[in-house]
């Protein structure tokens, strides 16, 4: 634990303080906690800890059979469940070679996109409220909210989803949920624009952006930053790019990716994926094909043998998923995330050293982490 | 005895009352302008449109469990909030809120004195509030009110040095201290103050923003990074004493403005002959309109602006709002001298 030192001054002697934020505070995002040694208002040095939410998730998972976990996975990072539901079954397909019908691709494409943007929503609101724009946070959950009538619409749920299975998607969609996405998708166009109004060329934001936590793309992935943080920091790695997975291979789309590597940079970049987002939901809806939704699995799912790692690109960053079948009982023998929010929590006591207290609620939302994700 | 002991007591309460009123109002206000900002409605539940939500908030603050920490220095923790809600409730007996009238077959003046260093009085006693919120910060014995102490401080001295300068700048301008003169000369001169001297008039709306602690220069405050600040450990009552303080100084600082700038109670235009029909609305709905627009912007900044950082508070106070404030004394000055 961190301990205060004393500088013996010409007049006076002085002393650090050292301040525990959280795991009660309003601006870690859950509970985090994160002990700061200051000298006045500067950062000296910061410490994370890291486990108030722990509730062992893996352990869990190698004690259900493979269908169960797909609940527990909405358990991790829960303000992108979909996407960790995609990640879970996608692996397992994988580890079964399985082979998911396309119009079940397209469809779990749109849903990662829905909440991509939907996850980009709250870390907009909750950054932009830890930097004292108030407005800005109930404008992003308004957009939220649509977003979360689109998926009770789909599967029921409006946080914890279960709406994958293995081998495909749970039902079909509803009669007309296409079109509803798409009058989405033209709501949202025009929100994008007034978020950018408040924010992106506002003077405050930017003293409060520009040049906080900069981190260079080396660095970044030397630390094993993943997602918009790293492309933030001009580094053009990309799950859906370079290891395309669901439909992603037959989607036209832009990686953005930051100069700098500071928290605006960090910022743009998201505000881009959401453009980028909307541009692959509006394909994947217009294209969608038909067929089942399905494919062909056993009724008792038992993976022979064997592990293997599957990655997709969460909101946050690389989700990967590392499961290992002994061929032999229904549950897995071995159960692993590399969560992003985790790794990427790395990286904050290297950004916030040096700057003010002000800045590391800034760089905490600059992140975007999940504390269910990175405790599990 | 009436005159000199009935009336003014009588005024006394009634300014008392109505900026208490007032204050609990302003709260209800501002959820629901910024409400309105935020596409929400706003408190709807007590009261049609919820306008009897204040009412609910007093009553649940007083009956509120007052704690005090074990390790807080107790007098000063209890005199804190009383710091913080004096002054600001004693600086309104300079302001004019209208001009003479006759009530019962009586002159009464629209005021509770006229001193005649009425503006030195309302710096002076305005920067005793600042106290309040240090003492508080120092007395918690915790560390997020005292960082927030610390900040309150050091914003005190830039922004106060700042807003003072501007009002030098009036000064020059009326050629008096008194709050009753000052309007009364922009009567006679026939033109608003704040178009004589705008860059006084935006300087002192930003200082103002700065004194009061409001968005976008709530450092002391700074909920997200420091918990609620300087009244992280008050509860009940004694937290209602701050939180009423910061509006009242909120109304203090909107209606110093109105009186310097906006022409206190006059009409709009005084000059325009067209426009004498105003005249039929009395002074102090006038005083009231244009102090409740000034309440509106700070309102609508707040809903709008991110907060600024101690380091770029300071520069903005002393490297821009200082140096601007003096260079405008001494243009003004120069100008007086010419003419």
């Amino acid at each position: 634990m961190a301990t205060p030192s004393v500088h013996h001054g010409a007049m006076f002697d002085t002393d650090e303080l050292v301040i525990n934020m959280g795991p009660q505070h309003p601006s870690t995002h859950g509970v985090l906690r994160v002990v700061l040694r200051l000298d006045g208002e500067k950062v000296v040095d910061a410490e994370v800890v890291i486990g108030y939410l722990h509730r062992g998730i893996e352990k869990l998972c190698e004690n259900r059979n493979w269908t169960q976990i797909v609940l527990l996975t909405d358990r991790m990072d829960y303000v992108a469940a979909a996407t960790n539901n995609v990640g879970y079954c996608e692996t397992v397909e994988k580890l079964m070679s399985l082979e998911v019908p396309r119009r079940a691709r397209y469809v779990r494409t749109i849903l990662c996109e829905l909440q991509r943007i939907a996850s980009h929503c709250l870390w907009l609101g909750t950054h932009a409220m830890d930097i004292g724009a108030m407005t800005v946070f109930l404008y992003a959950f308004r957009e939220r909210e649509l977003i979360l009538d689109l998926f009770e619409e789909y599967c029921g749920a409006r946080l914890t989803y279960n709406s994958m299975r293995i081998g495909g998607l749970p039902q079909e969609i509803p009669p007309g949920w296409d079109k509803k996405v798409l009058e989405f998708c033209k709501i949202m166009d025009s929100k994008i624009v007034e978020y950018e109004e408040l924010l992106t060329h506002n003077r405050i934001w930017l003293e409060r952006t520009k040049g906080i936590g900069v981190i260079s793309g080396p660095e970044a992935v030397a630390i094993g930053l993943s997602g918009p943080a790293l492309r933030g920091s001009g580094v053009p790695r990309d799950v859906r790019k370079d290891e395309p997975y669901s439909a992603y291979d037959e989607m036209e789309f832009d990686v953005p990716i930051g100069v700098v590597g500071d928290t605006y940079d960090r910022y743009l970049v998201r505000i881009e994926e959401f453009r980028q987002s909307l541009r692959i939901i509006r394909q994947a809806t217009e294209g969608l094909p038909e067929g089942p939704i399905v494919g062909k699995v056993p009724r008792l799912i038992k993976p022979a043998a064997g592990e293997t790692y599957h990655a997709i690109e969460s909101p946050k960053g690389e989700l990967g998923y590392f499961i290992v079948s002994d061929g032999k009982s229904t549950n897995p023998y071995r159960f692993r995330v590399r969560p992003p929010s985790f790794c990427n929590l790395q990286a904050l006591p290297r950004l916030v050293r040096g700057h003010l207290v002000a800045d590391v609620v800034a760089l905490i939302g600059s992140i975007d982490i999940v504390l269910g994700e990175v405790d599990r | 005895m009436v005159d000199g002991f009935l009336v003014p007591l009588l005024k006394i309460v009634i300014v008392l009352n109505a900026t208490l009123v007032g204050v609990t109002y302003m709260v209800l206000l501002e959820r629901k302008v910024i409400a309105w900002a935020q596409s929400r409605l706003g408190p709807m539940r007590v009261g049609p449109y919820g306008i009897l939500q204040p009412v609910a908030d007093a009553v649940k603050l007083m009956i509120k469990e007052d704690i005090t920490p074990v390790r807080a220095d107790k007098w000063v923790f209890t005199a804190a909030p009383i710091i913080a809600m004096v002054p600001a409730l004693i600086v309104y007996a300079v302001i004019p809120f209208g001009p003479e009238v006759s009530l019962f077959g009586r002159q009464v003046t629209l005021y509770i004195t006229d001193i005649n260093v009425g503006l030195l009085y309302i710096v002076s006693v305005a920067s005793v509030g600042v106290y309040g919120i240090i003492l508080a910060g120092y007395a918690s014995n915790s560390k997020f009110p005292l960082l927030a102490s610390l900040r309150a401080s050091a914003q005190l001295i830039s922004y106060e040095v700042a807003v003072t300068l501007t009002l030098v700048s009036v000064i020059l301008v009326a050629g008096s201290l008194s709050m009753v003169s000052i309007v009364r000369a922009q009567e006679s001169m026939g033109v608003w103050f704040a178009f004589i001297q705008p860059i006084a008039f935006v300087l002192f709306f930003i200082g103002g923003l700065a004194e009061t602690n409001r968005a976008p220069f709530d450092l002391p405050e700074a909920e997200q990074e420091l918990t609620g600040g300087f009244h992280t450990e008050y509860s009940g009552m004694r937290f209602a004493l701050f939180f009423l303080a910061e509006y009242a100084n909120m109304i203090v600082v909107s209606s110093v403005a109105t009186t310097l700038f906006l022409g206190g109670y006059l009409a709009p235009f005084p000059n325009v002959d067209a426009l004498n029909f105003l005249d039929i609305v009395p002074g102090w709905i006038w005083f009231l309109l244009k102090t409740f627009l000034f309440l509106y912007v700070f309102l609508w900044v707040r809903a709008t602006l991110p907060r600024y950082r101690y380091d770029q508070l300071m520069r903005l106070g002393w490297k821009v709002l200082i140096p601007v404030a003096i260079a405008n004394v001494i243009v003004t000055g120069i100008v007086k001298v010419l003419l």
